[in-house]
């Protein structure tokens, strides 16, 4: 069984703050962490590895100081770890960038790939599924439980619906994206820590790949971001400071003229 | 767009003979050749075992783009019902489709689902694309993603606008790679701008900043929207009634690589949520998972539906289908009442266009007061006991 989970770095979001005058995102001295729903594809592929044997292959495409979010997952107990790394890969929208992987991913021939649902900085969640087509493998997104893994059967998992889950079944190989609820991923040990730091991490440039160099990088990213913006709150109501029991009431006057209770 | 066969890759084993949805493809010598009735639908380019065809798409040149014209909606259905969505979409997508002097498309997928025509003449709609068949009876990624993109390569829309819900969310990624076109996620804003391209706007970094995107040399111009974004607008009965276009679109369920085994409901708050009159909301300043019974009780009192905001689901304290913001749910109940919610954008985001507000909060600089309609700077701790025991006496 070869599983690939794909991770992405990314910004702490609660830390990230806006510059009031330039209304961009200050980056600096944001901490980088693991996407959190790429921990849960982590954790996801060890159980998996653990109950059915086999390797477990970690990817992720970014920057090179994104080794250290790889270094934790081979920490968790990941075999091996791979970083698509090019200042070519700059500017990748989710097409350029699931293309991308799906070069790499599809020279290891792996038996199932797993994604986060989404990741928290661009909350798309299309890469999982726009990789999966171009893999050429079917698709199952929101996944909350894996419930059997057989060779000869497949896969059959559940999967989250607008209003409750169904039980699907595919065959192998699949790509399946997890919700946060599918399990709760472990800490690195001491030793998986030592183990991971030792390990080489590939690093695959531009050249290194057999892809249609168009559909790399921006080139190959048809959505354009033209412009940012931070958004401005203008004061819409009116704000009272009370004592409770007066706030109390004044909350009831409301309710009761807007004819809400 | 153009499909190739490399006669290089070609083996002519007939396995796209076997598959071909629409018996378009035949072996010469051989070699596959495609017949002239191709929609381009692309199953054999995924499944071929030697990877020899290739259906040229993605960027289209200048000429080209004004062969795409129409606004399209996927309108999707589920358990006998059009889900709201797709009626929010509908409004705005008419007025898309009135700045472009283009049409307004609605495109219905499933089977037995002639029912649902009547309740899309009510909303502006010029034409519908009808398609049904048994295997579209259930929502599969295979089926529905053929049948949108044979749709998508013999009509050609401009634009196609989906619900993000769960089944848009995983449609609209897979046609858009299929076709290789753009796709943006999650938008709270859609405007044509001077240049006639689809101006799409969506939060970003937590909700931090908002992008605007343009998608210009791929078509159509596609987007995914978070139900409850914009309003539901329905016309009056005497707009035109729309013509209808029944699309035979064959499947051949070999291609069909996943396979539903059951459907389970779950009656929890996650549609009660969206359709509460009344949302009742925790954030970080109830101070510990210990005081939010005092958030419950308020819910309760006043019949409304608890929700919450990001960090405090992060944190475990309630689970994330209660969670209410940009990675959470849209709400826009009669009344919102956010209690020790500071309110970052990513929270705002889901919450902002309910009709009334009421904001608690302890920090007189949260931006949650700036949305509210009723803004109280003070402890939550201490008023809430009050208002529930004031609502108590009222009530009896």
């Amino acid at each position: 069984m070869k599983i690939v989970a794909c991770i992405k770095q990314v910004p702490e979001i609660s830390e990230v703050m806006i510059d009031s005058k330039t209304h961009t995102l200050i980056r600096e001295g944001v901490p980088s962490i693991v996407n959190p729903f790429d921990e849960n594809a982590v954790e996801e592929g060890l159980r998996i590895k653990e109950k059915y044997s086999g390797e477990l292959i970690v990817i992720t495409m970014g920057p090179l100081q994104a080794e250290e979010a790889l270094r934790k997952c081979l920490a968790m107990g990941a075999d091996e770890a791979i970083l698509i790394s090019d200042k070519n890969f700059a500017g990748s929208d989710t097409l350029a960038t699931s293309y991308t992987l799906s070069v790499v991913i599809k020279q290891l021939k792996p038996d199932l790939v797993i994604c986060g649902k989404q990741a928290i900085d661009g909350d798309t969640a299309q890469v999982g599924p726009e990789l999966a087509e171009q893999l050429g493998i079917p698709q199952i997104t929101c996944v909350k439980k894996v419930e059997i893994f057989k060779d000869e059967k497949g896969i059959v998992l559940h999967r989250e619906t607008d209003d409750g889950y169904e039980i699907i079944q595919s065959k192998l190989p699949v790509l399946i994206t997890v919700e946060k609820v599918i399990n709760e991923p472990r800490y690195p040990s001491i030793r998986g820590t030592l183990a991971a730091k030792k390990k080489v991490i590939r690093v695959i440039k531009t050249n290194d790949l057999k892809a249609n160099f168009c559909r790399l990088g921006t080139d190959g990213s048809p959505t354009q971001v033209v412009n940012i913006f931070s958004p401005q709150l203008q004061q819409k109501g009116k704000v009272l400071k009370f004592e409770p029991k007066d706030t109390s009431q004044e909350i009831i006057n409301f309710l009761q003229q807007e004819k809400l209770i | 767009m153009e499909i190739i066969v490399d006669q290089d890759k070609c083996n002519g084993c007939g396995k796209c003979v076997e598959l071909c949805p629409f018996d378009q493809i035949e072996i010469f010598g051989r070699l596959a050749v495609i017949n002239a009735e191709c929609t381009m639908c692309g199953v054999c380019q995924e499944l071929c075992p030697t990877e020899a065809i290739l259906i040229k798409r993605g960027r289209i040149n200048a000429e080209e783009i004004s062969d795409y014209q129409g606004v399209w909606v996927f309108i999707e259905q589920s358990q006998g019902r059009i889900k709201s969505v797709s009626f929010e979409l509908l409004g705005k997508a008419r007025d898309l489709a009135n700045k472009l002097n283009q049409e307004l498309v609605a495109v219905l997928i499933g089977d037995e689902i002639s029912h649902f025509i009547k309740d899309l003449t009510l909303y502006g709609v010029h034409k519908i694309y009808s398609v049904e068949n048994e295997v579209l009876k259930i929502y599969t990624t295979d089926a529905y993603t053929q049948t949108l993109v044979s749709l998508i390569s013999r009509y050609k829309p401009n634009i196609l606008l989906f619900g993000a819900t769960n089944i848009g969310k995983d449609l609209a990624p897979r046609v858009a790679a299929r076709l290789q076109i753009g796709l943006t996620s999650d938008c709270t804003d859609l405007d044509i701008n001077q240049e006639g391209y689809l101006l799409q706007t969506k939060p970003t970094f937590g909700g931090n900043i908002m992008a605007q995107i343009l998608c210009k040399h791929t078509r159509p111009q596609m987007t995914t929207v978070r139900p409850n974004v914009f309003k539901k607008f329905q016309f009056s009965s005497t707009s035109s009634i729309p013509e209808v276009i029944p699309v035979e679109v064959k499947i051949n369920p070999m291609t069909i690589r996943t396979k539903v085994l059951e459907i389970m409901k779950e009656v929890s708050e996650i549609t009660s949520l969206e359709e509460a009159d009344i949302v009742v909301s925790a954030g970080r300043g109830v101070g510990s998972p210990n005081n939010l019974y005092l958030v419950k009780n308020l819910a309760k009192i006043l019949g409304a539906s608890m929700g919450g905001s990001r960090p405090i689901v992060d944190l475990g304290w309630l689970p994330h289908h209660q969670q209410v913001g940009q990675s959470g749910k849209t709400v826009t109940p009669e009344l919102y009442i956010a209690c020790g919610i500071s309110g970052a954008i990513q929270h705002l985001v889901g919450m902002q266009t309910s009709k009334r507000i009421i904001a608690i909060n302890k920090d007189p600089e949260a931006p949650i007061l700036k949305v509210a309609t009723l803004g109280i700077v003070g402890d939550l701790l201490k008023i809430i006991p009050v208002l529930i025991e004031d609502l108590t006496k009222i009530k009896n």
